[in-house]
């Protein structure tokens, strides 16, 4: 039986995403499924009943029917339990849950028999769950809001100017924190022109946040702050000491501070104090995006935006909705990919497969039992060694040779260096070491002067090499006739005949070589 | 001309070839480098032609012999595509190897060569006559199968003859014991049949050695035969008595040794592995060892269209070429993109991994000849650092150079190799005509990465359609 996929107008105040949209409805119909929509769904995120119909959704008036038609439900928002007591019998239910948060919740859906996939739980390590990862997607639409809603209150252009009414100096904002919704902000804040700066507890994003645009602030102590999941850890007392001094050398400077800092199961760490910001310039910014968690200032106040020492500190929760028809879609992006996992046949019939680790992860009640939390996942060991050890070698790659030998190698190679010119002095008559020590000082000549011919002359090289090889021809020259023509028996013949093939067979490279070389090198230009 | 004169005149030549090499440093002082290095042979010749062991009885039949050999040299240089240059460099190199031959033979049935030596002098020289003879004859056969494999005369699969490294082993037996007989033989006729015997040998270990190794090890053998080429000369002129000889040779020969070994390093392979021949034969069956973990993901195809739409958007864009540019000749396709792209600003930039085409510097040689300026050419290391702000990173017609199992798969038989990071740019397209997987035989986990898209097809055909798209 083709299932159906519901999609109920969110019931939460002020929360006006949807979580499919029309464009990805078409995507699912072709997945097999069937989808309806309850009227004016979409309303708040701008797409209308009639975008739906057009790609072949049901439109059901009113969330007691389309909530009892639907085999399936997406949604958004944690659902209220009254939502859940309209759903149906057995159904299954994908949206944020926060199974940690809400246990009541957990039980009155597992009395259900319900199957609840959790997508605040997908395990994100996994590189395939990317894909499916609404927490990103969302975290990276507020982070950009955040940066809007910034520029929104603050009273100056973001980048610097020099116009003919005078010089403009550049907005500095500072990033507390560089995960996802942190580098989002960071880059649109560097792509507005502002100065930049950004910190984390975790020393491993520097790179991230040089990528975006933005410089990089390290506290001045040493501790490796990486936690589980891509998240930061509870940091020790004397990092946080330092990591204070840092923040409040930074509210001093700085127009604009964004915070982003959470910890999984824990309220938002308190990073700016009151003092610091009244030490703030009077006109600047806060946007604090752990207001609903508490806030990353002591002075926010969730949900509201107000004006503090002349600091304006906006503590909005409900970012993703001021941007709801970009959150929507990236959220029904993230569903549909989700959804694809569950229906690789295309029939429109799901399958919760428990041996897929990532559908495992998601899934906190299945037919009324309640799964969660998922065993850790068993990463396969870090590729990130070999990859490390790999490197080395091809760093070492270019001029000059690479890493000295190991002293055994080089022991060896000189011990038998050794007994072979012993050897070779001991029986070798004078005139042959004459020749001799011309041709190992040639080697090293020749080895010096390759190592810095540039790879991209290889060809040349070697054409004009082949080509000045043929100097061979001097021994065929002489051979031709010689002047000492005493000789008693010389088969003058034979030889004349062998050397006029060997001049004529060095003619051709050493012309050829030399024409090809020159052909080929007026063709490197700039 | 006194000999005195001669030497100088030698020692200058030295110095002449010396800077022609040092020239290639740089492409800006290559081109004069070229021109040192026709000076220096020019200089080379006269002297001797001049000197005192040339009578002038000799003049016409050098004079002929040049006139005939330069103008076919001429001819190939002015008619060859570059795509064919490794073929024409190992044909040449043949040459050398062949002459060297020669030039031996004629100086073991020369009595006056050998005349006023003490025993152990004699010694030395029949020892020299004869090592200059077999690098020669394993050079020119060798160079010779190595041309027919780059022409496409033959078949570039490797030949795997069963118990080869026995068969070499044998060889060398024959080479040694034929040589014991050289040395201790009474007469030139007897000397000569041992001289037979091991050139014989010789020439079919150049061909058994070059049949075993496969198309893609190519760039080490076309260097090692170079190499060759030079001990070649270097031999001969231990035979001679002839300094410029040995001291050209030494510069030839450490150079052609040089391009091997950055090649084995650029494959993380031995040297001797390579020359044994075969890929991984030491290890068993190659092909799936590291295969066990099936790569993840999907392959997803990509139009021309597509394509064309995601470089108009590009910022930045790397093309890794590989030896599929040189096969369907598209790099003068290549070149009409980049230019294309360059005016719409963006930046667009060559990776060339070392061991990409079929001899070392293939691909900047034939970049060069589509007019591709050399400073937008890069190598490995220079652009590696940068995929990870690359916007779209276009693979044509390469393989294994591009592998990311190289560095995530312990077990693969290309574990280690340097490879060109292109799945760390934001989006990677390969080009190629099928899903075949390529020279080590190893699947390539690239294909299936969810950033990386296919765009299958003959590699000229496709950039064509690209540019005419993107046009409008």
């Amino acid at each position: 039986m083709v299932m159906l996929i519901g999609i109920p107008r969110e019931t939460l105040p002020g929360e006006k995403r949807v979580a499919t949209v029309p464009e990805i409805v078409e995507k699912l119909v072709k997945l097999g499924f069937k989808v309806a929509i309850e009227s004016g769904a979409g309303e708040a995120a701008n797409f209308s009943d009639d975008a739906y119909r057009a790609v072949g959704a049901e439109i059901i008036a009113g969330a007691p029917q389309l909530w009892a038609a639907s085999d399936i439900v997406f949604k958004v928002a944690v659902p209220t339990s009254a939502e859940v007591n309209m759903m149906r019998e057995g159904g299954t239910l994908i949206g944020f849950v926060w199974p940690a948060q809400n246990p009541e919740l957990m039980q009155q859906l597992a009395a259900k028999k319900a199957t609840v996939l959790a997508i605040d739980c997908l395990p994100r390590q996994l590189s395939r769950a990317q894909k499916m990862d609404a927490l990103t997607s969302q975290a990276s639409v507020a982070g950009y809001r955040a940066v809007i809603e910034a520029a929104n209150v603050f009273g100056r252009y973001f980048n610097g100017q020099i116009t003919a009414a005078g010089k403009v100096p550049p907005a500095k904002v500072f990033i507390a924190g560089a995960g996802v919704a942190g580098l989002a902000a960071i880059g649109t804040a560097a792509g507005l022109g502002a100065i930049v700066r950004a910190n984390d507890t975790r020393a491993e994003v520097a790179d991230q946040v040089k990528s975006l645009g933005g410089e990089f602030v390290k506290v001045n102590y040493e501790e490796e702050g990486s936690g589980g999941g891509g998240y930061a850890k509870v940091m020790s007392e004397g990092f946080l000491q330092a990591q204070r001094d840092m923040y409040a050398q930074q509210a001093r400077e700085v127009d604009i501070i964004i915070t982003t800092a959470l910890i999984p199961g824990k309220p938002a760490p308190r990073l700016i104090t009151a003092e610091m910001v009244q030490s703030m310039k009077p006109g600047s910014v806060i946007v604090d995006m752990a207001a609903e968690r508490g806030g990353n200032c002591e002075l926010t106040e969730p949900g509201k935006a107000v004006v503090k020492h002349g600091v304006t500190i906006v503590g909005y929760t409900d970012l993703n909705s001021r941007l709801a028809r970009q959150s929507s879609t990236l959220y029904g992006t993230n569903l549909f990919r989700l959804a694809e996992e569950l229906c690789k046949t295309k029939d429109g019939i799901i399958n919760v497969n428990m041996e897929d680790d990532a559908i495992r992860g998601l899934t906190v009640v299945k037919n009324g039992e309640v799964t969660w939390p998922a065993p850790a996942l068993k990463m396969p060991a870090p590729a990130a060694k070999p990859a490390v050890a790999s490197k080395a070698p091809a760093a070492a790659h270019g001029h000059g040779s690479g890493a000295p030998m190991s002293a055994r190698s080089l022991a060896l190679v000189f011990g038998l260096g050794a007994l072979l010119f012993l050897l070779i002095g001991a029986y070798a008559p004078a005139a042959f070491l004459g020749h001799f020590t011309v041709f190992v000082l040639a080697c090293f000549v020749g080895y010096m002067v390759v190592w810095n011919v540039t790879p991209a002359l290889h060809t040349p090289l070697m054409s004009v090499t082949n080509a000045i090889s043929s100097i061979i021809v001097i021994g065929a020259l002489v051979q031709i006739s010689p002047s000492s023509l005493f000789a008693f028996d010389r088969p003058d013949g034979w030889i004349r005949g062998l050397a006029v093939v060997a001049i004529a067979l060095t003619a051709v490279n050493m012309f050829g070589g030399f024409a090809v070389t020159r052909r080929m090198l007026s063709m490197f230009r700039k | 001309m006194s000999s005195s004169l001669v030497s100088v005149a030698y020692i200058g030549a030295i110095i002449l070839f010396i800077l022609s090499l040092g020239g290639l440093s740089n492409p800006e002082s290559s081109r004069r480098g070229n021109l040192y290095g026709m000076v220096g042979m020019l200089l080379a010749v006269l002297a001797t032609v001049f000197g005192p062991r040339v009578t002038m009885d000799g003049l016409p039949w050098i004079l002929g012999a040049l006139l005939v050999g330069g103008s076919v040299g001429l001819y190939a240089a002015r008619k060859v595509q570059m795509t064919q240059m490794p073929e024409l460099v190992a044909l040449m190199h043949s040459m050398v190897g062949l002459a060297a031959c020669l030039v031996g033979f004629a100086n073991y049935i020369d009595p006056t060569a050998a005349l006023n030596l003490s025993s152990a002098e004699k010694a030395i020289h029949e020892i020299e006559v004869y090592l200059g003879i077999l690098i020669g004859a394993v050079t020119f056969s060798g160079s010779l199968i190595a041309f027919g494999k780059l022409s496409g005369k033959i078949g570039g699969k490797p030949l795997l003859l069963p118990g080869r490294h026995w068969l070499n082993l044998l060889g060398l037996l024959i080479v040694i014991v034929s040589g014991y007989q050289f040395l201790h033989a009474e007469t030139i006729h007897m000397g000569m049949l041992a001289l037979a015997v091991m050139t014989v040998i010789a020439l079919l270990f150049g061909i058994h050695m070059v049949m075993a190794i496969g198309g893609a090890d190519m760039p080490v053998v076309v260097s090692m035969l170079n190499s060759y080429s030079g001990w070649a000369a270097a031999a001969t002129g231990f035979m001679l008595n002839n300094d410029l000889l040995i001291v050209t040779g030494a510069l030839v020969g450490s150079s052609g040794a040089i391009l091997s070994y950055i090649m084995c390093r650029a494959m993380n392979r031995n040297f001797i592995s390579v020359i044994a021949g075969g890929f991984g034969t030491g290890g068993g069956s190659p092909a799936k060892s590291g295969g066990d973990a099936q790569p993840e993901g999907e392959v997803v195809p990509i139009s021309a269209a597509e394509t064309a739409e995601l470089l108009d958007s590009a910022k930045s864009v790397i093309i890794v070429p590989g030896y599929g540019m040189a096969v369907a000749q598209a790099q003068h396709a290549v070149n009409e993109l980049t230019q294309l792209l360059r005016e719409k600003g963006v930046n667009v930039r060559f990776g060339i991994h070392p061991v990409a085409g079929r001899m070392p510097g293939h691909m900047n040689v034939l970049l060069a000849e589509a007019k591709v300026p050399y400073d937008i050419v890069m190598e490995m290391d220079e652009v590696n650092a940068d995929f990870p702000d690359t916007d779209v990173a276009i693979v044509i017609g390469a393989n294994d150079i591009v592998n990311p199992a190289a560095q995530e798969v312990p077990g693969s038989p290309i574990a280690g190799m340097p490879v060109l990071e292109v799945w760390k740019a934001r989006t990677s397209i390969v080009m190629k005509r099928s899903m075949a997987s390529g020279y080590a035989g190893v699947e390539n986990p690239l294909f299936y990465k969810e950033n990386n898209r296919m765009l299958f097809g003959d590699a000229k055909k496709v950039i064509e359609e690209v540019i005419k798209s993107l046009q409008h």
